[in-house]
């Protein structure tokens, strides 16, 4: 009986009760000297693991060197369950940053200044964001299904008032649109198809902003994923193959000469332009080496081809594990890349300056992908 | 009177046989039974007075042992015990492996508690050398053991019908009846239909570092309901020196899948539906004094349906068909009267079909060889085994000339396992005992060929497994009637486990990987005792604490401060859980109290602020009382769970249910 009391007390000691669910403070880290440029700093989206409820917000004040992690709680603490589920893009149009949130099936609109909640359109399997003239254009996957064989769903284009945040027009595309490109009146869209087996869409939706209507469907390559306009009237498409026997490629398509004029044979993950070179990253899964391909590029626009085959020039490249975003300072040059690790942990955005030498990193949310400058 | 709740009296039979039933008795009476190490077991009217739903529910109060549970009464719930993962964990159907060859999880939430007499686990495997060589091949095995028809004196049949109801819109009547054909056989029938909406109310609240209150949202849950049938039936044969049984079991289901709560996101649509068909027999023969014979066999058949008619996702509408034939055959030879040898050889096949695209349609080939003795020297009792494992699957591939079937994967191993106890003094009931074992898991279909997902490459996982312990069990006539206290320590190592990975930017897209390696060192503590009070009181107490430090050894780069998973305690295990009952009985009226801790977790390895996990504990009451109505016995119960309506997570995003009611009619004749 005295061992059993014995037992009992020992226990209450050893076990805890539960605690307030406190919302998490916003971590600042001093990672580098200030910089003085007219870019201000970047907003660093972590896209979270899917189904956990944990994209996450970063800042980078250029003008302290701090980077502040997890601010849309506490810039937003009367906001229920956080920013969402799966931040997939983000990008800054006015004063306005927007977030698209794909599980939780809206984007988020935020002060860019403040990260205070505006409000949010409701887009159902949102993916990738551009800006035209007032009217914000996300591409979703979720259109009317085919039901029978494949059960292939179609997907589209939302034309959202920026004013309202009312989605006010959709056009119907291929199947599982993702990234999109705005030239010369026209949304160029690389479909994926990403929910067919086999992986057989392979065409760039041409849609015309006035009538707002898919006016041509241009054949390019299976699972294509970005599209990127450069100074010269021509995009550059990325494609994620199949996996298999068809890798990750680069086109370039010529608007005016409507054809494509170069494939380069250059896997792409992420892609950022800057002037007039295309900054790549790719880490892509083969299913024949079951094994990640990792590979940087820098492709110029104008010879299009591969100018050098690694922009890390002192061999920190090796610490990163898995390079998923990049991006470029467009005054200082410096790259930015995200490094999500094993996919589940906080992952790490690395700087380097234009030569290639890291300047500084500093550990984000879980995913961390997407980057947009502020201030310019 | 006192005596009738024999509940925590089960629990003291260190030693012999812990199987009432006359059928079993008149076999293994010729012999004392060596029990190794025994299990931790609840029985009949100790299940009956726990508030559980589900078998799911009732492993809650076992030690070493944490639920997965996905909450709601259609929810799934696996069990991990000791942290080695829901795949090492056997789950025996009367004597009968259950089987998933798909993704060797086994939903226990779908197991009724309605006539389930007996649930036993056993760390390492059943103290036991006569048992199918399956029996020897899981890191830990539950098994479940339906009730058998037992007559009263002049009786030849039993009817039982219970009604339950109660909160998420329960509906869940079932029928027992049971029927001595003859001398020697009897026959048993069980139909039990559960229908629920599964609404809960949830809440979630969180508040600011100065304490103040940010935001409090309360909603329901949705897509939780559930509609199930169950049908059994078996027949149960007595020998001269042998028994037989043979059984038929038919599940069929319709449920919702409520899904991870997250931003905008309150409610899912996905379905699902379940038909399992099940036959198994059993016959055991004793052939002279020294040889016994003991075969079992099985036909399974589950289909499952899973539908995603939500056009905001991928929509996927799959249906999947597996097939199952096991035979067995077990030898036991009495070498000596205190050394036994067994010999057991198993064979199963497994298929699955699936509409999936490009699928390969796998087929498994399993021989299971074990060869097992046990040997009794005064004080010290020992097992020792030694199993076989010779796998083959063939799968089909679509390869340019066309689909051609061969030989994707093939696998043979031996394994050991090594069981010792020691009494010291030969009156006082103190035991000290140990075991050793490796054993591994065959990666599932879904590991190897799901479409995409699947990994050909994959190896087995692995366990070792070392345990030492102590027990001190001892009946006393007098106000205290009986204490059992009892600790292990133990150690498991698991390497190559596999893991689900992403492939690139996207996230849509997973691989299988044998990336990891865990070593797990825990206490399991079990304290029970059983008080005679006056007045016709009878009091019994049962605690459980465990201690596990689980640590993740996959990565020993991924080793930093911030958030390093090197040496960091794996997803959901919490470092402090257990549990406490009580139960009272005074005349024809009962009450239980019963209380389970799950202490701090991290839902990932890396144990940082962001993936911390609350404790939760649940105070759950139950009373009841029974009477008699002519030649009828009525009891009535009713049940709190969540007494203090706490708001809890088992797994994260997945809301459990807050303080809920179940009423529960019993009628026997």
């Amino acid at each position: 009986m005295k061992k059993i009391a014995m037992f009992l007390v020992a226990v209450s000691f050893l076990t805890a009760c539960q605690k307030d669910d406190v919302l998490p403070p916003p971590t600042d880290t001093e990672v580098s000297n200030p910089e003085l440029t007219e870019v201000s700093g970047f907003y660093l989206l972590n896209e979270g693991s899917m189904g956990s409820n944990n994209a996450t917000l970063d800042y980078y004040d250029y003008s302290k060197g701090v980077y502040t992690t997890n601010l849309y709680p506490t810039a937003n603490p009367d906001v229920p369950m956080d920013l969402g589920d799966l931040g997939v893009d983000m990008a800054i149009y006015g004063n306005r940053l927007y977030t698209v949130i794909n599980g939780s099936n809206k984007v988020e609109v935020m002060d860019a200044a403040t990260a205070r909640r505006i409000g949010q359109v409701e887009i159902p399997n949102c993916r990738y964001i551009k800006f035209h003239e007032g009217y914000a254009y996300v591409t979703s996957y979720a259109g009317p299904v085919e039901y029978g064989s494949g059960n292939n769903q179609v997907g589209y284009v939302a034309k959202v008032d920026t004013a309202s945040l009312a989605v006010v027009d959709r056009c119907l595309v291929g199947y599982q649109p993702d990234g999109l490109e705005i030239v010369g009146g026209k949304i160029y869209v690389a479909n994926s198809g990403g929910y067919m087996y086999p992986l057989t869409e392979n065409t760039l939706s041409v849609i015309d902003i006035a009538s707002f209507t898919e006016e041509e469907r241009i054949p390019v390559a299976i699972n294509m994923q970005y599209v990127i306009a450069d100074d010269n009237n021509c995009l550059w498409i990325s494609s994620r193959g199949d996996y298999y026997e068809t890798p990750s490629r680069l086109y370039c398509y010529d608007i005016a000469q409507h054809a494509i004029v170069a494939q380069l044979e250059v896997p792409v993950s992420d892609i950022c332009i800057d002037d007039n070179n295309l900054y790549i990253i790719s880490s892509s899964w083969n299913n024949l080496t079951y094994s990640y391909d990792i590979a940087y590029a820098k492709v110029n626009v104008d010879s299009r081809t591969k100018v050098a085959d690694n922009f890390i020039a002192d061999g920190s490249d090796a610490d990163i594990i898995m390079p998923y975003g990049i991006a470029v300072n467009p005054v200082t040059k410096d790259i930015l890349i995200t490094d999500v690790h094993n996919y589940i942990t906080p992952g790490t955005v690395y700087c380097f300056d234009a030569t290639g030498k890291k300047k500084w990193s500093a550990r984000t949310g879980v995913i961390p992908a997407h980057i947009t400058f502020t201030g310019k | 009177m006192l005596l009738t709740f024999g509940w925590v009296l089960a629990q003291s039979e260190v030693e012999g046989d812990s199987i009432t039933n006359l059928n079993e008795v008149v076999v293994r009476a010729t012999k004392p039974y060596a029990e190794v190490i025994p299990a931790q077991t609840l029985k009949g009217e100790q299940i009956e007075s726990l508030n559980s739903h589900s078998v799911a529910d009732a492993i809650r109060y076992f030690s070493g042992v944490q639920i997965k549970d996905y909450g709601g009464v259609g929810g799934i719930k696996t069990v991990d015990i000791r942290s080695m993962g829901t795949n090492h964990m056997g789950v025996f159907y009367d004597g009968i492996q259950l089987g998933n060859a798909q993704n060797g999880q086994i939903d226990l939430g779908k197991f009724s508690l309605d006539n389930i007499e007996e649930i036993s686990l056993f760390n390492g495997q059943k103290s036991e050398i006569f048992q199918p060589a399956r029996d020897f091949g899981s890191a830990g095995t539950i098994y479940l053991r339906t009730r058998r028809p037992q007559f009263d004196e002049g009786e030849s049949t039993n009817v039982k019908a219970v009604f339950r109801t109660g909160s998420f819109g329960l509906v869940n009547p079932s029928i027992l009846v049971e029927h001595q054909l003859s001398n020697s056989i009897s026959l048993s029938a069980n139909i039990e239909y559960i229908n629920a909406n599964g609404k809960y109310k949830f809440r979630y609240k969180k508040y600011l570092s100065d304490g103040s209150l940010a935001w409090d949202t309360t909603a329901t849950r949705q897509n939780g309901d559930i509609e199930s049938l169950r049908l059994e039936a078996g027949l149960f044969g007595r020998l001269n020196g042998g028994r037989w049984n043979l059984k038929a079991y038919f599940y069929d289901s319709e449920k919702g899948i409520p899904g991870a709560i997250v931003n905008n996101v309150w409610k899912t649509a996905q379905r699902q539906w379940d038909r399992n068909f099940f036959t198994q027999g059993s016959y055991m023969q004793r052939f002279g004094d020294k040889y016994e014979l003991m075969v079992n066999a099985k036909y399974a058949r589950d289909y499952m349906h899973y539908l995603n008619p939500d056009t905001t996702m991928m929509y996927i509408d799959n249906e999947f068909w597996q097939d199952e034939i096991y035979l067995s055959v077990a030898n036991k030879y009495t070498i000596l009267k205190d050394w036994d040898v067994n010999l057991s050889v198993d064979y199963q096949w497994n298929t699955l079909d699936a509409t999936l695209h490009n699928f390969a349609y796998p087929t498994r080939n399993s021989l299971l060889v074990a060869l097992a003795t046990a040997y009794k020297w005064r004080g010290l009792k020992g097992q020792a085994s030694l199993l076989g494992t010779f796998v083959n699957d063939r799968s089909t591939a679509n390869i340019s000339t066309g689909s051609v079937t061969r030989l994707t994967k093939s696998h043979e191993e031996l394994t050991p396992a090594l069981f010792l106890s020691y009494q010291p003094i030969d009156d006082v009931p103190f035991n000290l005992r140990a075991f050793y074992k490796r054993i591994f898991r065959m990666p599932t279909f879904n590991d190897l060929y799901y479409t995409d997902i699947g990994n050909v490459n994959l190896n087995p996982e692995y366990v070792t497994l070392y345990n030492i312990g102590a027990q001190y069990a001892a009946n006393f006539n007098g106000l205290l009637r009986r204490v059992l206290i009892k600790a292990d320590a133990y150690y498991n190592h698991v390497t190559d486990k596999i893991i689900a990975v992403p492939k690139g930017t996207g996230q849509y897209r997973w691989m299988m990987m044998n990336i990891g390696k865990v070593k797990i060192r825990g206490i399991d503590v079990n304290a029970q005792a059983s008080f005679n009070l006056p007045c016709d009181i009878a009091l019994d107490l049962n605690m459980n604490y465990t201690y596990q430090k689980a640590q993740d050894y996959s990565d020993p780069t991924d080793n930093d401060s911030y958030a390093g998973t090197y040496k960091g305690q794996i997803a959901y295990i919490p470092w402090h859980s257990g549990s406490t009952i009580v139960h009272g009985a005074w005349r024809d009226l009962e009450l239980n109290y019963s209380f389970i801790y799950v202490g701090e977790r991290y839902h990932n390895s890396a144990n940082i602020p962001a993936n911390y996990e609350q404790p939760w504990y649940t105070h759950d009451i139950s009373g009841s009382y029974r009477f008699k109505f002519n030649k009828v016995r009525l009891t009535a119960t009713v049940e709190v769970n969540n007494l203090f309506n706490q708001n809890y997570e088992v797994i994260q995003n997945y809301p459990m249910p807050g303080r809920n009611y179940k009423f529960i009619l019993k009628f026997e004749l």
